[in-house]
């Protein structure tokens, strides 16, 4: 029934999901994303069925991770190969396709070897998808909600309605913005308590009318400022603390790029919590770490190290349920592969929960938060 | 008691050289003599611990370790200590500058608490309670695993029992040596206090300075009633990312306890003189 609707409800989402199928590049709509496109039709044999490797029509250029500069430097010399490949109307099949292996290779290695603290960097590059990459990609027909009611709309974080595979659900993400005016105007992704309690007020209306509750996080933390001191940010965060282990409806949370300590919590409390695979969760910064720790942040990468952020070893601990892969080269690289994994996760996991009585739901959601941690303490 | 109340008892009286050269960060001193930090004015010991751990002079707040403030708080002889022995076990091998291991052994040394919780049930001017009270002198009061089950365990007793809850929170946050660990903390205390609130039990949460992070972000900002000792520190992010942040100059008072009673986050401002019948009194009006 989902399906016929969306046949019906020809509006501009449309196309772009058939997009995301057929694996063509982004539409233009955001600048990192156009950019990443770019380098996208060079990496073939992504972890998806790729489809067959378009000469790219920009240079690959952006700004690139130190651990990239090899990958990007490989990509420039495909790029003017198939440049002057065109010009000349010589055939330089062969080499480009040898360079496009070694630069497959290269990327698998690169990304295999990654420490905790080049996690970081990829959860944090500026081409990175985020919430409003994901809801043009795999969200249909969303209709955003705005405001808490209350002081404001914090634009640091969207909610809204939409489908995602056969469900009709609330959406709710931080949102970091893609270009500066974007990003001055949600404050990097660090919300107000403006920002909680809209999405508090999003996640009970959607309660009440039996919608599940997708998030999506990518936040350094909450704002510190003295607004948002002033308005109780602290006491934001804990009310939904509270209120979501209790939503009575299913509540799947999915950490896309970073996770930034309570600010990150504030809309992370679930009955499934998973993770991209090079997005990172922590109670603090590895900044912020290092700062107490060695008194700057200098000392980052070894904090990074040290706080056990990565999906691997939050996965192990037990922090969270699943780790959704990412195509070869992190998200940043492949967009679309990045959303179909995660449009994928939702559409199996929000079946899986609605099939669950809704009492039992919050019964094991109950427990499952309260186990968390119960096995690192010991009767000394 | 005085023995409980004096952070070092027995110490040798060097506070008295200390008076000649004036210092405005003394916080926990030893000593006969010590100087307020508020006032600036050298005041007696025992005359401070007779007032309560409080300056005589101008009623500054000294911070109390848990033992000292759970014998002001409840009376006499009747608390029992609950899941006293519970230790972390080091859940992700932090290691810094110093290991998180080797922190905690420190910490604990000469057999003092074994984390920065201590909960039990007690009474307060004969009426029972659960109460858990943070100790700042344990690696600055922070939650990891230890101090959320703890919390989480008092708040599941008082939903059983139907006694009512305190906690005294005095603590820097989570924990950052538990990472993702004492994060979770945040969400674990918070959804047994859910569950507390749907039966209606009562939870009085009091803040002392100071109350930060992620401890301000669950359960202490979400007591049915919040009381405040004067001029606590009180806040999420600390004052000097903040300042860092906006690169201006914080205003007077920020994120003292009666900033928060202005802008409308904690229901009283309670002198810990007042502690004892105030809880009495609101067990009182809330008990059906």
């Amino acid at each position: 029934m989902a399906k016929k609707k969306s046949l019906k409800h020809q509006d501009k989402s449309e196309p772009e999901i058939q997009a995301a199928v057929s694996h063509q590049p982004p539409p233009p709509s955001s600048g990192s994303l156009a950019q990443s496109s770019a380098v996208t039709v060079a990496v073939p044999g992504a972890t998806t069925a790729t489809a067959a490797p378009e000469p790219p029509r920009n240079p690959p250029v952006g700004m690139a991770l130190e651990f990239e500069k090899p990958i990007l430097k490989l990509e420039r010399q495909i790029y003017d190969l198939v440049v002057m490949q065109e010009q000349r109307g010589v055939d330089y099949t062969p080499e480009i396709q040898q360079l496009r292996e070694n630069l497959t290779a290269l990327i698998r290695k690169t990304y295999q070897n990654l420490s905790p603290w080049e996690v970081v960097q990829v959860a944090r590059h500026p081409a990175r998808p985020q919430t409003r990459d994901y809801i043009d990609m795999i969200v249909k027909d969303f209709v955003e909600l705005h405001g808490d009611r209350r002081f404001g709309d914090d634009r640091a974080v969207i909610t809204g309605t939409g489908r995602i595979g056969g469900h009709k659900v609330m959406l709710i993400g931080h949102h970091k913005g893609r270009d500066t005016k974007e990003k001055i105007g949600c404050q990097f992704g660090c919300a107000n308590p403006e920002g909680y309690r809209k999405a508090l007020l999003k996640m009970q209306f959607a309660a009440k009318f039996g919608l599940p509750v997708v998030t999506l996080i990518d936040t350094a933390g909450a704002y510190p400022g003295i607004g948002s001191e002033e308005r109780g940010v602290a006491e934001a965060i804990a009310v939904n603390l509270r209120e979501m282990s209790s939503l009575p409806t299913p509540v799947v949370c999915i950490v896309i790029g970073e996770g930034g300590s309570g600010g990150a919590l504030g809309i992370g409390v679930g009955d499934r919590t998973a993770m991209l695979q090079f997005a990172w969760y922590s109670v603090i910064s590895p900044e912020g770490c290092s700062g107490i720790l060695w008194k700057d942040s200098q000392n980052a990468p070894d904090a990074a190290a040290a706080l056990k952020l990565t999906s691997e070893a939050l996965k192990k601990l037990g922090v969270i349920d699943e780790i959704i892969k990412e195509p070869l080269g992190g998200a940043h690289r492949n967009p679309r592969a990045a959303a179909d994994s995660l449009e994928r996760f939702i559409d199996r996991t929000l079946r899986e929960l609605r099939a669950i009585p809704l009492d039992t739901l919050l019964e094991q959601r109950y427990q499952r938060i309260r186990c968390l941690g119960t096995q690192t303490i010991a009767a000394g | 008691m005085t023995q409980v109340n004096s952070p070092h008892p027995g110490s040798p009286p060097t506070a008295v050289m200390r008076v000649s050269q004036p210092r405005k960060n003394v916080d926990v001193p030893d000593g006969l003599w010590l100087r307020c930090p508020t006032c600036t004015q050298i005041i007696y010991r025992k005359d401070m611990e007779k007032a309560l751990n409080t300056c005589p002079n101008c009623d500054h707040h000294f911070r109390l370790s848990a033992k000292a403030r759970i014998a002001l708080t409840v009376d006499a002889g009747a608390f029992e200590e609950m899941d006293r022995n519970l230790v972390s076990c080091d859940p992700i091998e932090f290691t810094a500058r110093k290991s998180y291991r080797q922190q905690l052994l420190d910490a604990s040394k000469g057999g003092k608490a074994k984390d920065a919780l201590i909960s039990g049930c007690g009474f307060i001017k004969g009426r029972p309670v659960i109460l858990a009270v943070m100790d700042f002198d344990f690696l600055a009061g922070s939650m990891g695993a230890v101090v959320g089950e703890k919390i989480t365990r008092a708040i599941e007793r008082a939903t059983q029992e139907h006694l009512p809850l305190v906690i005294i929170s005095c603590s820097g946050g989570a924990r950052m040596q538990e990472s993702a660990i004492s994060l979770m903390q945040m969400a674990k205390t918070s959804s047994a206090l859910s569950r507390l609130h749907k039966r209606g039990g009562l939870y009085i949460s009091v803040l002392a300075d100071p109350t930060t992070g992620g401890t301000t972000a669950s359960f202490a900002m979400l007591g049915d009633l919040i009381f405040a000792e004067p001029k606590a520190m009180i806040g999420f992010a600390g004052p000097r990312t903040i300042a860092n942040t906006i690169r201006t100059e914080l205003p007077e008072g920020f994120q003292r306890a009666e900033f928060l009673l202005q802008k409308g986050f904690v229901d009283r401002i309670v002198p810990r003189s007042e502690l004892r019948s105030q809880i009495a009194r609101a067990i009182d009006y809330c008990s059906r």
